[in-house]
């Protein structure tokens, strides 16, 4: 029992190594500016059209699937409240940080195995510089920014979407709309609707690197690195907002 | 002239091995490893696959860490030091790794410009480079190995013996009064492998540092040893005797089984010790 457990406590603690270099680098020089620019780049804007895509057709279905439902209550002018709620609190920032954990966590897995196998990160600390600072913390940094942003814009899209249902199939006019959907709404909803976000890409981009610098076994071992960082930074994100949800919902 | 007034001042030392032990489970890596080595002077490793050469190289610099026993360089203890300590030591060696080791992703003028750009000493400091002076350093150590013509190219769009030579561009663009070679001529053919080779002999007196050599073949060490760039007729040439300075590693399983000279090298009669000490053996 206990060695079956050795594994898995010894890579948590490597892990928590691995983070805490990668915070205390945060505010340590040397800062390679760069590199967070390019990484956001890489995270922010590539991730852009299918985050976008992807949270305005999640605001679509729930406005039509919701809109039945609320019907036999006769509750349909209601339909922005309920959009606007799922999507702000849950849906928008579990769908945007699963998609940036597919694309983006297997990115960084691949891209940092790839240079551990071919000895380029030992050949990093030879050269004389710190490949947590130069690689882990930018990504932290970058994906710690632009995973809110990009959050706000795929909660955005969702309710343009609700509104186009509401608008086009069940004659709710744009301003009850946008009225009901932005009253129901509190501060509550928005410190949790972005806290999400900015706890899930601190998990993306640590597991991610995490995954990506511990490889072992050449190109397959980059291609099993990269499978664990997505699934495992996926299975955080659910673990995290479930354990944050109890506590918002009660504040609330 | 008394012995007294010969006799120069004492070289500092650069690197110092004290019964360093090192082992992977129960394989050895390196065992009681001891030596010395004082600024301008070459050592070439010799010695079987898996003998520990490249392990010697790895521990220098502190990517490794040994079981027991004290490494110094520059007369700093590279042992017990934490890895965040060790970017400012690791800033004054030059390293060619196997394979060059280059950043697969970067051009080469990327590549070269690396050290200068990235490292820990230079940025600790605040006194960062200017662009103009990266971009100056980065020409000149690439047209000391020939390669201004490749500032553009990626690694994989290289030759092998190119991306050697771009290896040996970066490990001296920032002056390193130590320089670490992971056998350089490994893989390349006997022509290419001699430019290389004249191309380290000619960093190493331009500059007068310090190199460790780890390599397969015999020639290579007789070339750095008996062999000398002159900087004012610009060209290699056989070194006078008083300018050797020169000695040969012969490694087996992690020991340090042979040092000396070459002339100690090719009088030895030991069997395993031969086998590296004939011309044309590899």
């Amino acid at each position: 029992m206990l060695d079956f457990l050795k594994g898995p406590v010894e890579t948590f603690q490597e892990f928590l190594l691995l983070s805490g270099r990668a915070f205390r680098n945060i505010v340590r020089s040397p800062h390679y500016a760069d590199d967070i620019l390019l990484q956001m780049d890489a995270i922010g804007v590539g991730s852009l059209f299918i985050v976008s895509l992807i949270g305005f057709f999640s605001g679509v279905v729930m406005a039509l699937q919701m809109s039945r439902a609320l019907a036999t209550y006769g509750a349909q002018g209601q339909i922005g409240q309920i959009v606007s709620i799922t999507l702000v609190r849950e849906l928008g920032p579990v769908l945007a940080s699963l998609l940036v954990a597919g694309r983006n966590a297997s990115g960084i897995a691949s891209e940092l195995g790839s240079m551990r196998v071919t000895e380029q990160i030992d050949a990093m600390r030879a050269l004389g510089t710190d490949p947590i600072q130069k690689l882990v913390t930018p990504r932290l940094i970058a994906m710690a920014v632009v995973l809110p942003l990009l959050t706000i814009i795929a909660d955005f899209l969702g309710l343009v979407g609700g509104w186009l249902i509401a608008y086009g199939m069940l004659n709710i006019t744009t301003s009850q709309y946008w009225s009901t959907a932005w009253r129901a709404l509190e501060y509550n909803d928005l410190t949790q609707g972005l806290l999400k976000p900015f706890l899930f890409a601190i998990v993306i981009a640590l597991v991610g690197c995490y995954y990506g610098i511990n490889t072992t076994g050449g190109t397959q071992g980059v291609g099993r690195s990269t499978t664990k960082a997505v699934v495992v930074a996926s299975v955080w994100i659910f673990i995290i907002t479930s354990l944050l949800d109890p506590l918002f919902v009660n504040l609330g | 002239m008394t012995q007294a007034e010969s006799s120069p001042a004492p070289l500092p030392v650069v690197v110092e091995f004290e019964d360093v032990n090192l082992a992977y489970g129960t394989t050895p890596a390196l065992v009681h490893l001891s030596f010395s080595m004082k600024a301008g002077e070459t050592r070439v490793v010799l010695g079987a696959a898996g003998s520990g050469k490249t392990m010697l190289l790895k521990t220098a610099v502190g990517l490794v860490k040994p079981d027991s026993g004290h490494i110094s360089l520059f007369g700093e203890e590279v042992t017990g030091r934490k890895e965040s300590q060790l970017y400012g030591l690791r800033s004054k060696v030059g390293i060619l790794f196997q394979e060059g080791g280059l950043f697969d992703s970067l051009t080469i003028a990327e590549n070269v410009a690396y050290p200068l750009l990235n490292q820990y000493a230079l940025h600790k400091n605040g006194n960062t480079l200017p662009p103009e002076e990266v971009d100056r350093r980065v020409r000149e150590s690439l047209s000391f190995v020939e390669l201004e013509h490749t500032l553009d190219k990626f690694p994989s769009e290289l030759s092998g013996g190119m991306r050697r030579r771009a290896g040996i561009a970066r490990a001296i663009v920032t002056a390193p009064q130590l320089v670490l070679y992971d056998s350089p001529t490994a893989g390349l053919d006997p022509i290419t492998a001699n430019t290389i080779i004249n191309l380290i002999l000619k960093g190493r007196d331009m500059r007068n540092t310090a190199t460790i050599m780890v390599t397969h073949r015999y020639q290579d060490g007789r070339l750095m040893a008996n062999f000398r760039y002159n900087p004012s007729s610009g060209k290699i040439e056989r070194a006078e005797s008083g300018q050797l300075t020169t000695r040969f590693f012969v490694m087996q399983e992690g020991r340090l089984f042979f040092e000396g000279t070459e002339a100690e090298l090719r009088a030895s009669t030991d069997s395993y010790v031969q086998k590296f000490a004939r011309p044309g053996s590899s």
